[in-house]
């Protein structure tokens, strides 16, 4: 699945978010930047309120009021997004760049059949020339999901948690986006539910040559569909890379930190590892490297200044104190 | 907890012994109606926890886990089935027990039972009422037992928020939930729980709403107080690298049923029902080298009404049999030592 860099889809430079509240600015997303490839998955992991689902908002210009992006540029395919019009922006958002979100009731109708709901999105955007097509169309797509098409004519409340996340995976799928985010996608159900969603996810990309940006706080989701990985923190994307040399050997106290305090039911069992206190206020974040209250590793340069970017094997890390190079140890692997 | 409950010192006997627990709810049926039918929350579920010890209930959505934890601290009534709770009492020097059925108490033994069983919800945000300051959330329950006067009950919540981690205490005992974060919120409902000195906490998802950072901190906050205090924990979850690492024994349950039991790492390395096998390959494993082979099972899980007189697993298992058709749900068998499975082909 690894796909060259040159074929950039996507591509986000210095993206800055700010919501206004009463407390104040509330620092979203600071200075931003990545690029996906087409057919490459991205995960993007960080704790609550790091900012993740307000990228993912922002990619999709789905902001509300109080939102204001005040810096950067997000290019897909070339086209920059960020300055078209509300109208122009509806032309690309479903057709060029889908959202699967986390909540799946949430994101269908209850009062509507759910293959109506999906050719609805496919209608909007002119998609299928006749009613029609556009079933059949739906009906393809089911399939593809691994939903029986006769669920088509049912309602929501009829569908299992699962059936309704596929049909919502269809729904983004509908007008052959290039690229899909999904927002915690699999948060909510059971583990053999999320399973087989994942991998058909997978398959349909690898089929389709599409690019994925999961969002979710799973490390372990990360560490199986991604290929690269993007750690946030307050706001701020604070390492990148692929996602098998991260976990190798992350360079950000704050990625090493989140991946040891991730149970496993393989391998030995190891102590969990802390990450005491919690994310800042991003009304008023720490000075310096916003990590710094919570690191093991921070001195006084961590308390001042911004950290600078760090890069390493195509990987990279806003850190000042970057961990070292993890020799590749049996201790990773697998058992068995 | 190794099942040797065969021993007469009182002391080798179990904290909790359930015993064929059954919860039936009935389906509604049309308008004064009788039910259609029923669903088999509960099923036959017998099972024992040791003083202190610690035994996760894993399965999915449905499977009937958290109807087990409300049997438990009696918050709904058995359809069919015996609990028996031994907690200890002091009477001079020497602790005695004081063997106790639920089902039979009222009044001010029930309120004794309360003291002995407590409850964490997983939801930090609605388990607490948002008019009550953390020290009247916390001190409540020594009210209701009548624990210390209210004096001394202000000592005795500020050294649980300290034993739980909210420091200074005094900082928030007069502070409402909303201005806490979810991982704080949590503590204080661990607060709240361990307040009383209970023998038995049931603890129905306590971190699944929480985010990393706060889980972790969570889950090693609750196993060392389990430690210090000699609680036993019943654990609800549906992370099998949760119950791995918060407790000593592991049932999974489907459909109502346990299918296996064991001690945590003999039951994670070898699984022996064809679904917790099912179910430890379906894990996502933290590490992007290690390739996962697809979970060997069929279909979705259904609500058990009026089941079929077989084995629950029959419909979904690759290795079922015309035995796990014709016969009735196979019985849980020790077919290893201390490891519990019901199936027959294991």
């Amino acid at each position: 699945m690894t796909a060259t860099h040159t074929d950039t889809v996507l591509k986000v430079s210095d993206l800055t978010l700010r919501y206004s509240l009463r407390q104040g600015e509330v620092k979203a997303v600071q200075d931003v930047s990545f690029e996906l490839a087409r057919g490459q998955s991205l995960g993007l992991v960080g704790e609550s309120g790091c900012g993740k689902t307000s990228l993912a908002n922002c990619l999709m210009r789905l902001l509300p009021d109080n939102a204001s992006i005040v810096g950067g540029e997000v290019l897909l395919n070339g086209q920059g997004l960020l300055s078209l019009s509300e109208e122009e922006i509806r032309q690309v958002r479903w057709r060029r760049i889908s959202m699967v979100f986390q909540a799946a009731m949430n994101s269908l109708n209850p009062v509507y059949r759910v293959g109506q709901q999906v050719i609805e999105a496919i209608d909007a955007h002119g998609i299928e020339a006749t009613d029609a097509d556009a079933r059949d169309r739906v009906a393809q797509l089911f399939r593809m999901v691994g939903l029986d098409e006769q669920l088509m004519e049912r309602y929501p409340h009829e569908l299992s948690g699962g059936m309704r996340q596929r049909a919502v995976i269809a729904m983004a799928l509908s007008c052959d986006p290039d690229v899909i985010i999904a927002d915690e996608p699999t948060t909510a159900l059971d583990v053999i539910v999320q399973d087989r969603i994942l991998r058909e996810l997978r398959g349909i990309q690898e089929q389709l040559h599409m690019s994925i940006i999961y969002i979710t706080h799973d490390m372990a989701v990360v560490a199986e569909v991604t290929d690269r990985i993007g750690v946030m923190y307050a706001g701020r994307l604070v390492e990148l890379g692929d996602t098998a040399g991260v976990f190798r050997s992350p360079m950000h106290p704050y990625t090493a930190a989140l991946m040891s305090s991730f149970p496993s039911v393989t391998g030995e069992k190891r102590p969990l590892g802390s990450l005491s206190g919690e994310p800042p206020n991003l009304v008023n974040p720490p000075q310096g490297c916003a990590f710094h209250p919570r690191c093991a590793y921070a001195t006084d340069v961590c308390r001042e200044q911004v950290p600078p970017r760090v890069e390493r094997e195509g990987r990279w890390a806003e850190c000042w104190h970057p961990l070292d190079v993890k020799q590749p140890s049996s201790e990773q692997d697998a058992p068995e | 907890m190794r099942q040797n409950s065969d021993t007469t010192s009182p002391h080798d006997r179990p904290l909790v012994e359930v015993d064929g627990l059954v919860k039936l709810f009935p389906v509604a049926g049309s308008l004064f109606r009788k039910p259609s039918g029923f669903v088999h929350a509960v099923d036959d579920v017998s099972f024992s926890i040791a003083r202190g010890k610690s035994l996760a209930l894993v399965g999915e959505s449905g499977c009937g886990k958290t109807t087990v934890g409300k049997l438990l601290v009696k918050l709904i009534e058995p359809t069919a089935g015996s609990m028996s709770f031994r907690f200890p009492v002091a009477a001079g020097e020497s602790t005695q027990e004081d063997c106790v059925d639920p089902s039979t108490l009222k009044g001010r033994e029930l309120r004794r039972f309360r003291r002995q069983v407590q409850l964490i919800f997983q939801d930090p945000y609605e388990s607490m009422n948002p008019r009550l300051t953390i020290y009247d959330t916390v001190a409540e329950p020594l009210a209701v037992q009548g624990i210390g006067n209210p004096l001394d009950r202000v000592d005795r919540v500020a050294h649980m928020l300290g034993l739980v981690g909210l420091n200074p205490a005094g900082a928030f005992l007069f502070r409402y939930p909303h201005e806490l974060s979810g991982g704080q919120r949590q503590r204080v409902a661990i607060a709240r729980a361990l307040i009383v000195g209970p023998s038995l906490v049931v603890a129905d998802e306590p971190t699944s709403m929480l985010d990393v950072s706060s889980r972790t901190g969570i889950m090693t906050l609750m196993q060392e107080l389990a430690g210090d205090m000699g609680v036993a924990y019943l654990y609800i979850t549906h992370d099998l690298a949760v119950a791995r690492y918060m407790c000593d024994r592991i049932a999974v349950m489907y459909m109502g049923k346990v299918v296996e039991i064991g001690d945590a790492e003999d039951l994670l390395h070898n699984p022996l029902h064809p679904y917790t096998k099912a179910l430890l390959s379906a894990v996502p494993v933290p590490d992007p080298d290690y390739h996962r082979a697809p979970p060997d099972i069929s279909g979705e899980v259904t609500v058990a009404v009026d089941p079929m007189p077989r084995c629950r697993f029959f419909d979904r298992c690759p290795a079922a049999t015309s035995t796990c058709e014709t016969g009735p749900h196979p019985p849980l068998e020790e077919k290893a030592p201390n490891h519990y499975a019901a199936c027959y082909e294991v």
